[in-house]
């Protein structure tokens, strides 16, 4: 079988500590949380860190806190299945709850944890391989090599954001708190990611994703669409979050997020704006999904055909739109 | 499950009723296994074992100009490094294409093709050793499609043999007048299906453990054809078969994926011969992608008459199959596509011409199905088409021409018993198929199959019984002996019954050595279904040979006759069956008895190529699919399937189930999914991960029916259920796609992508169709014409 290489493992008193470490180590370091993601990649050879420095021991971060001003914290080390026990935040975001439920398999969502998954690295099929493999095909630029193997003309790496949560965190407003060697500082998860799959986080390498901070609902609905080969176990090859508020039947306003259309999360509410001050029809629906589905670039380095990833674009768009209008709770999973 | 009632009146058994055949007891290895105590290849762990791992090669097609291995000697924990040099000859399951070698020197045929390998104290040692091996290569031209292998190659033909390009066979026959055939049909019908490759993905990755003390080599390794695997490794170590045993660990599954002889059986056991040390090799997963042996992609044309009715006339097929970079079993996968299509209907004149191409990819070999999934797929779908341009029920016309028991094929194939009208009606009847009302994205699909029960001929010439075996009674218990090679299929569980059903025992009372060549006598091995019928027979046998011996001692204590005795409750008349044991031993000494099973010589015909497709019995299998596809995404759900199969008779009533379910589960995976897809000469997805398989959410629920036909010559009756089951499932599929939406996806698997395809043709008023365009020149040989078999020989 594939083998982890030799690694030293840090185990720091504190998320602060942590960030002191990753400073210490430099590039030598890396966070490991629930290692769900971390762990596979190095037995590929795909990250090869000399240090990782733990943070699932860390009690502080495995904390779900409700906020004065009626929001959540939600502690980087908790993990995708307690986030969907816990009965407050299934009730005020329906959508993130449904995200961290799609993440591959229930074994690794009781190992992975939120952080992790907003941290998660971009995937693409001529990346996560074997050393081997990559050798084969010849390396890319996101490791060991230096140009693209999808995209030969572009000049950065094209590897699809893969996280399910975040564009659901992007389309809700949350934000996250990171604590670096400096200090603390808290960000829109929305500025988080950059388009780059290669370096596809804005935050500093020896910053440590704290907690989510998740707004107060303030009738806020939300959904996300996730759309993949098979439901069991495997990650987007296209997903979709949508997040609305109404007055009664007439749509206050709407945000609409894409993942695994391209390196980062696409925030493409602008072409919601359609749906302002109105109620939902098809037709409506449909022309909103037909616009916000233009910037999604689905390359062939994912399963299931990149001509119809685009095409699926748009249909789980239209669908996230409906699911986020419904109230029930238990809004059913694709195909509807 | 609906399981037939057992007709006491048709009970070929001697003794009357069955006591264990045909109830649905649990397996013999069932506990050990879900308990986790089974000892799988890479469980055996034995004192001082080297871990061996190979160096592969990256390019899928080049010479190799020099093996540099100086700069191993110098790390710590490595034992021994091997190159081409060490292993320089020549194996291959099929003796006529001989054409790999446990390690290359020359040069390297795809992307995985062992080139050298380690043994050192771990893995990692090994592996980093082996990424000290320097290798020099010369990237030659690579062959990616069957196009491209059939036209001349830029550089050089992947193999020196073959030809011309790229070839490896070509078969060309003629059954009847097919011109005749065509010239009197009222209509004509050609289409094209292409089939992609894919793997069988056994749970258990490929594992290997050689040991070599005393002048005996042990090899204990995850293969379905142990006796096949002892003949390889005589030939390539130069060893006398009688210094080797080879034994088939218990599997986490083989689907064909075992039946050759691998590159790193040899090398553990020449590792092992020159260390002095056990030597174990694991495969990654990766590895296993690599080793593949799987299903072949095969290229589909068809052309069909049938008269006004819908009666066949006449029939063409062709075939063209991507073999990968070697021969494995790719001349008897060539002639299995043309084969079997005469098992279900009765084509009076039929035509078959095929085509086997080397590529630089993972070897093809036989998957559950060998070679005629592919075939299968192409004519039930075709014949969907024929029915609907006819205006005749699909199902109907299929009855019309459906073959009749005791009859030979026109391709000279024996029918025996046959229930493939029974199947056929127990599946639309459980179904509803013909009843069904009709909703919007609904679609149900139906299609018909058969498979053998064993292959006629063994795999080389020999004249010796195809499985062999021994019954040994003494104060120590029953112990029976077989080569015949458990693969998770559950074949020790129908040995154990059987011998247990004729000596009045349970099967748990039975020990079971198996898989073993130097402990049992020889079995060819687990693969074209051949295990319950032959070594089920055999074992019978031998067990009907003890009972006679102890009823015999029992009835001259009893003063009766051995006929009065009942053999049963572990009981031998009024003895106990040990008291019966150690009567006869007191009489005859050492008591064991044996038993052979040679198939009956007429089974086929007598022309080149005739020895692919002969079976002493046929199974046949009946699907019905029930599906629905989202238009707007081509996304399928499934909702059921009905599978009725042709038992024969169930030696175990469970374990039948299970494989009908098991068969179904990987037919679904095909038709819809699965892909042993290539880019850039090398393979797209080689993890789990990444090569679609279904999971349980993707299973639809099952329903299974057993007919029982109760076989003249398969033990009690039984047939196959291994491979059959898997065939009409595809076709089913793309079947219940087509009445769902008025698409044909012509081509495997399935996907969203493709029926999305199809619509979009159908909606640009084009034909309505997902599929190949055309089939290319195939520089066929000469036909070779069989004249059919007379009419004296037809009815049987
Ligand atoms: C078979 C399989 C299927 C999967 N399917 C999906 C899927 O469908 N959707 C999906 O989104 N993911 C999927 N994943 C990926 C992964 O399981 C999840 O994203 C998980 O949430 C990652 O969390 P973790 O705690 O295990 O992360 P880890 O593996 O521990 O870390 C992941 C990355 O985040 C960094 N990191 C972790 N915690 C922090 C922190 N607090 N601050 C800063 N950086 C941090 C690590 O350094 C690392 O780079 C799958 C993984 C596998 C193996
Ligand atoms: S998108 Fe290009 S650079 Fe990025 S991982 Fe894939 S091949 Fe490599």
């Amino acid at each position: 079988m594939l083998r982890l290489p030799r690694f030293s493992y840090l185990r720091p008193g504190s998320a602060a500590e942590a960030a002191q470490l990753l400073a210490e180590h430099g590039s030598q370091a890396r966070l490991v949380a629930g290692g769900t993601d971390l762990l596979p990649k190095m037995k590929r050879g795909q990250v090869e860190p000399e240090v990782l420095v733990g943070l699932g021991h860390l009690g502080e971060l495995r904390q779900v806190r409700a906020r004065d001003d009626g929001g959540f914290d939600v502690g980087a080390g908790v993990t995708l299945s307690e986030v969907g026990a816990h009965p407050q935040l299934r009730a005020a975001y329906r959508g993130y709850v449904r995200a961290s439920a799609l993440v591959s398999s229930p074994a690794l969502r009781n190992a992975g944890t939120i952080g992790g998954n907003l941290c998660v690295d971009t995937r693409c099929n001529y990346y996560d391989m074997s050393y081997e493999w990559r050798q084969a095909v010849g390396f890319c630029m996101k490791k060991d090599g230096d140009i693209c193997r999808v995209a030969p003309a572009s000049a950065t790496c094209r590897a699809i954001a893969s996280s399910d949560t975040a564009p659901v965190a992007i389309a809700l407003g949350a934000s996250v708190v990171l604590v670096g060697p400096e200090g603390e500082r808290e960000v829109p998860v929305a500025s988080l990611y950059q388009d780059d799959g290669q370096f596809y986080l804005t935050k500093a390498d020896d910053e440590v994703l704290v907690s989510l901070r998740l707004p107060k609902p303030d009738g806020w609905r939300s959904s996300y669409v996730k759309v993949r080969s098979r439901d069991s176990i495997d990650f987007p090859v296209v997903g979709v979050a949508a997040a609305m508020k109404m007055t009664g039947p007439v749509v206050e306003a709407c945000r609409i997020v894409l993942t695994a259309v391209g390196p980062q999360p696409l925030d493409v509410s602008g072409a919601a704006e359609a749906l302002l001050g109105r109620e939902l029809d098809d037709a409506a629906v449909e022309e909103v999904a037909l616009q916000a589905a233009k910037p999604a670039r689905p390359l062939d380095n994912a399963d299931l055909g990149y001509v119809w990833r685009k095409r699926m674009t748009r249909i789980a768009i239209e669908q996230a739109i409906w699911e986020a209008r419904t109230t029930s709770s238990t809004t059913s999973s694709r195909p509807a | 499950m609906r399981a037939a009632t057992t007709e006491p009146d048709r009970d070929p058994s001697p003794g009357g009723e069955l006591r264990l055949v045909g109830k649905p007891l649990p397996r013999v290895d069932g506990v050990a296994k879900v308990k986790g105590a089974t000892a799988y290849a890479d469980d055996i762990e034995l004192p001082g074992t080297l871990y061996c791992k190979f160096l592969r090669s990256h390019h899928p097609h080049a010479r190799v100009l020099s093996v540099d291995t100086s700069a191993v000697s110098s790390i710590t924990g490595v034992a021994a490094v091997l190159t081409g040099q060490d292993l320089p000859t020549k194996y291959g399951i099929m003796p006529t294409s001989e054409d790999e070698r446990a390690l290359e020197s020359e040069k390297v045929r795809y992307v995985g093709d062992p080139v050298a390998a380690v043994a050192a104290v771990d893995e990692e040692t090994a592996l980093a050793a082996c990424r000290a091996i320097r290798v020099e290569y010369e990237p030659l031209e690579a062959i990616e499609s069957i196009e491209q292998a059939l036209v001349p190659p830029v550089d050089e033909p992947i193999h020196d043999y073959g030809g011309p390009a790229n070839i490896h066979r070509l078969a060309a026959l003629e059954f009847g007048e097919v011109d005749d055939g065509f010239a009197r049909a009222d209509h004509i019908r050609e289409d094209l299906f292409f089939f992609e490759g894919n793997t069988h993905l056994p749970m258990e990755q490929h594992s290997s453990i050689a040991v070599d003390v005393g002048d005996q080599l042990t090899l204990w390794s995850s293969t379905q054809t142990p006796h096949y695997v002892h003949r390889t490794l005589s030939r390539v170590l130069h060893l006398p078969m009688g210094h080797i045993r080879v034994v088939a660990a218990p599997h986490g599954g083989g689907f064909g994926g075992k039946t050759d002889p691998f590159s790193h059986e040899i090398v553990v056991c020449k590792l092992a011969m020159l260390t002095g040390h056990p030597v174990k090799c694991t495969l990654t997963r990766e590895e296993v992608f690599y080793a593949h042996r799987g299903r072949h992609p095969v290229l589909m044309w068809v052309r069909t008459g049938v008269s006004s009715d819908g009666k066949i006339l006449a029939m063409h097929f062709r075939t063209a199959l991507d073999g990968g970079a070697y021969g494995s079993y790719g001349p008897a996968s060539m002639l299995y596509t043309g084969a079997l299509q005469t098992t279900t209907y009765d084509i009076p004149a039929y035509r078959f011409e095929g085509v086997r191409v080397f590529t630089n990819k993972a070897p093809c070999g036989p998957k559950r199905g060998h070679g005629t999934p592919q075939p299968r797929f192409a004519l039930e779908v075709h014949l969907d088409k024929i029915a609907e341009e006819i205006g005749v029920d699909p199902v109907e016309l299929r009855r019309r021409n459906y073959v009749k028991p005791y009859t030979r094929t026109v391709n000279w194939l024996r029918i025996t018993s046959c229930g493939i009208e029974e199947v056929t009606d127990r599946v639309v009847e459980a179904s509803g198929f013909t009843r069904r009302t009709r909703r919007p994205g609904h679609g149900m699909g139906f299609a018909v199959s058969s498979y053998m029960c064993g292959a006629g001929l063994p795999i080389y010439w020999n004249n010796m019984p195809h499985t062999e075996c021994v019954i040994q009674v003494s104060r120590g218990g029953v112990t029976l002996s077989c080569g015949a090679t458990e693969i998770g299929q559950g074949s020790d569980s129908v040995l154990a019954t059987v011998a247990a059903e004729e000596l009045g025992l349970w099967p748990n009372d039975i020990r079971l050595v198996t898989g073993d060549t130097g402990l049992a006598p020889v079995d060819l091995g687990s693969y074209s279904s051949r295990v319950t019928f032959m070594a089920g027979n055999a074992v019978r046998d031998a067990a009907r040979r003890m009972r006679e011996i102890l009823t015999g001692v029992a009835a001259e204590k009893m003063g009766c006759s051995p006929a009065e005795i009942e053999v049963r409750d572990g009981k031998v008349g009024e003895l106990a069956f040990e008291d019966a044991v150690v009567a006869a031993q007191e009489r005859f000494g050492a008591l064991s008895t044996h038993g052979s099973y040679t198939p009956p010589s007429n089974l086929g015909g007598s022309f080149k190529g005739a020895g692919v497709g002969p079976s002493p019995s046929y199974s046949y299998s009946a699907a019905v699919v029930d599906l629905d596809v989202d238009p707007r995404s081509g996304e399928l759900h499934l909702n059921k399937v009905w599978l009725a199969h042709d038992i024969g008779r169930p030696i175990n009533a469970l374990a039948v189930k299970g494989q009908v379910e098991g068969g179904v589960y990987m037919g679904l995976g095909e038709a819809m999914m699965e892909a042993q897809a290539y880019r850039h000469g090398l393979h797209k997805q080689p993890s789990m991960l990444d090569y679609k398989s279904p999971t349980f959410l993707e299973m639809p629920e099952v329903e299974t029916i057993l007919v029982e036909t109760i076989d003249p010559e398969g033990p009690y009756g039984a047939k196959e259920v291994g491979q059959g089951p898997l065939l009409p499932v595809i076709p089913a599929v793309a079947s219940a796609v087509h009445d769902a939406l008025g698409v044909w996806v012509d081509e495997v698997p399935v996907t969203p992508d493709k029926i999305m395809r199809a619509l979009d043709a159908k909606a640009k008023g084009r034909d309505g169709r997902f599929g190949p365009k055309s089939f290319p020149d195939v520089p066929y040989p000469t036909m070779v014409k069989v004249a059919p078999p007379d009419a004296a020989a037809t009815a049987l």
